[in-house]
């Protein structure tokens, strides 16, 4: 295929065009098209199913996309290794179920990856640790392991593990979805403050009220598209699709 | 108001638990006589232990250290453990027919050992790890002898190897695939055409030599630390290499490192040793003098490596998806997360299965015996072929018993030290 020179201005943070993905057989991802400016916060949102952890965990390779073009933060998305893993420490990800290392403790698992792959020296790599692990207001928690937090704590440990490396985007995996009431309230605040920042953030995420605060657009995906995209307050308040419709009023409804 | 509806209006101050919870009552109670069953067990248990210590007491007890055979034995109690064989045969268990006169090799040999893996199995001593490193070097040049320089010499090569490595990555290119080939070749080189010439030099300079003790002189319980050591240092990364190679996205590698497994695992370990001892001499060029220990080390090592890859693989198995992809996501190459996440994780949820197979392997080693090397076991027969000792059984094997039970044991106790250790979650 013949890959044409795409004019990317610095401004824009990802740009995705005419994306496709399948899982053998199954076509998760139908020509995605999607421009993230810098700074720019996206709530991405819609059933379950519908492709939206496929569609950011193709954004740092996580997923293989077979069509189309994914370019990150200028460079593009090859099954060159060296642009991959230079991609993965430009761009943060947190997950649903937190992922850290049970084995470190909290300070070690903020230093490891600045360490080995930015090859920051030991000290200065604590220093940052600490100054992220402030941030999202656990200092005290630096030498426990995973183990012994709370999910909240764990997550914004997670948050703080990929700040650690300096991102210039963010990705969220629904990181609300396997915490309790009182904990989501404490991560949300830190992603919030984030956004506050000026960070380039892709949250996928079903809390609607983190949406109308934060989010400069709202991305609805059904079936692996992208049905719909808009502001929060006209996303919200005048829905356009009916599926968004339906959606919506499953979620708000009650 | 009902009854349900209480609740307690004053705080209470703790007390101390009743009596009969605590001290020693309190255990065997809860613990041997809780029900009828458990008192039933506890007794018939009881019963079991006095029947076998009843007569093995008195037996080992009373034995007799010092006659000169077993007929002096038998005349004198023949109800009584006959220990004199291993008041004059001990050396020779320890030893096998290692020369006397340098038993103190041997013996140094073992004294260094216990340093040697000290700063391995204690962290806190990690600063004498440089000592782990000379140790196998300094291990066979004291039981094998000759000239340390011949030893030596594999030390040299491999430490200019590693300097080159350095400059070339300090000054001439970035590329650690290019500078680890050139670096290699060079090793290569070096043993190839130098190091015959360089021995001799340094020989002449520095003369430091023993007198040469050949393979099949090494024997006893010697043999099978040597060989028993060797295997299980050898077979651990041999076994992490084969499990990573088993996962690999690669086809080649994968079907290589399952093959091999597979071959291994399917095949008794006696026949390996039968190749190791008759077979390989017809494949190798004649005239080619492959140490004998040297064959049984490495078949030993394969066959423990391919037990040790399928426990690892058990504790790859056991990791969730996300340690991958969250190592991933940081931008931590394969290599990096393999040794900084995922391997100390598999590692640890494997360790009863990778001291189960060390302690597998450390008793398989007296299966030498079959291509009569002289291990414990084998001079067990020597010595019982002997007429002054013809007919003893019990007191050679508990000795050897004991010997390889203080070793496992050993191991297992270290094994739950180190999950004990390594447990982050409480
Ligand atoms: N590894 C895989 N192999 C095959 N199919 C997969 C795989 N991963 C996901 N899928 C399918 O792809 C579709 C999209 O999955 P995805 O995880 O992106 O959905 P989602 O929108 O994030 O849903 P949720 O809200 O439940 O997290 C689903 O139908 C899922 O069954
Ligand atoms: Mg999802």
């Amino acid at each position: 295929m013949e890959k044409t020179k795409i004019n990317i201005t610095d401004e824009v943070a990802i740009h995705i065009s005419e994306m496709n993905k399948w899982y053998g057989n199954f076509h998760v991802l139908r020509d995605i098209n999607l421009e993230v400016m810098r700074g720019e916060r996206i709530v991405v949102c819609g059933p379950s199913g519908s492709g939206k952890s496929t569609l950011i965990r193709c954004i740092n390779r996580l997923e293989e996309h077979q069509k189309g073009r994914i370019i990150v933060d200028g460079t593009e998305l090859t099954t060159d290794l060296k642009n991959i893993d230079k991609i993965r420490s430009e761009v943060g990800m947190v997950f649903q179920h937190f992922n850290l290392f049970p084995h470190l403790t909290t300070l070690e698992n903020c230093t490891l990856a600045p360490i080995w792959v930015r090859e920051t020296p030991a000290k200065e790599a604590q220093e940052i640790a600490m100054e992220m692990l402030e941030k999202v207001k656990i200092p005290e928690q630096a030498n426990k392991y995973p183990g012994q937090l709370s999910g909240g704590q764990q997550q914004r440990v997670a948050i703080a593990r990929s700040l650690c490396m300096k991102p210039r985007i963010m990705l969220f995996d629904e990181v609300t979805s396997a915490l309790d009431p009182e904990m989501i309230k404490e991560v949300l605040d830190t992603m919030i403050q984030l956004a506050e920042d000026g960070m380039t953030m892709i949250c996928v995420t079903h809390e609607m009220g983190f949406a109308r605060q934060v989010a400069d657009r709202v991305i609805f995906m059904d079936d692996g598209q992208i049905v719909e995209q808009n502001e929060p307050e006209s996303f919200f308040n005048k829905p356009q699709s009916d599926r968004t419709k339906l959606f919506l009023s499953q979620i708000l409804g009650h | 108001m009902s009854k349900l509806a209480f609740v307690q209006k004053n705080k209470i101050p703790p007390s101390p638990a009743p009596i009969s919870e605590v001290g020693v009552i309190g255990w065997l109670k809860q613990n041997l006589f809780s029900s009828w069953f458990n008192t039933l067990l506890t007794l018939l248990s009881i019963y079991f232990l006095f029947i076998i210590l009843k007569d093995f007491i008195p037996w080992a007890w009373g034995g007799h250290w010092d006659t000169k055979s077993l007929r002096e034995c038998l005349d004198l109690n023949p109800d009584v453990a006959c220990f004199s064989v291993l008041t004059a045969r001990w050396k020779q268990l320890l030893f096998g027919l290692y020369p006397a006169e340098e038993y103190w090799r041997p013996t140094v040999t073992f004294i260094l050992l216990i340093f040697s893996i000290i700063p391995i199995l204690f962290p806190k001593f990690f600063r004498f790890f440089w000592f782990s490193i000379i140790y196998p070097g300094l291990a066979i040049w004291l039981l094998w002898g000759g000239s340390i320089w011949s030893v030596g010499i594999v030390y040299i090569g491999f430490f200019l190897g590693v300097l080159l490595f350095i400059l070339l990555l300090r000054n001439i290119t970035k590329n650690m695939v290019i500078a680890g080939i050139s670096s290699i070749l060079f090793v290569i080189l070096f043993f190839i055409f130098f190091s015959n010439y360089l021995v001799k030099i340094l020989d002449i300079i520095i003369p430091i030599s023993l007198p040469p003790v050949e393979s099949l002189k090494m024997g006893g319980f010697t043999l099978s630390l040597i060989v028993g050591i060797t295997g299980i240092v050898a077979s651990f990364p041999i076994g992490i290499l084969l499990a990573l190679g088993r996962q690999s996205n690669l086809p080649i590698i994968k079907m290589i490192c399952v093959g091999f497994i597979e071959f291994i695992r399917g095949v008794p370990l006696i026949t390996l040793l039968f190749v190791a001892s008759v077979l390989l001499n017809y494949f190798l060029p004649p005239g080619t003098n492959f140490d004998i220990v040297l064959r049984v080390i490495i078949m030993v090592t394969l066959f423990s490596a391919a037990y040790m890859a399928e426990v690892i693989r058990g504790g790859l198995a056991g990791l969730p998806l996300g340690q991958h992809e969250a190592s991933a996501s940081l931008g931590l190459t394969y290599w990096q997360s393999q040794r900084l996440v995922i391997m100390p994780q598999a590692l640890k949820i494997s360790i009863p299965g990778i001291v189960n197979t060390f302690i597998g392997l450390f008793k398989d080693t007296t299966l030498v015996s079959i291509i009569s090397l002289r291990d414990p076991v084998g001079l067990a027969s020597t010595i019982r072929a002997d007429q002054t000792w013809n007919g003893i059984y019990w007191e050679l094997y508990v000795a050897i018993g004991l010997m390889f039970f203080v070793v496992c044991f050993g191991m297992s106790q270290y094994s739950q030290y180190l999950e004990r250790k390594l447990k982050t979650d409480k």
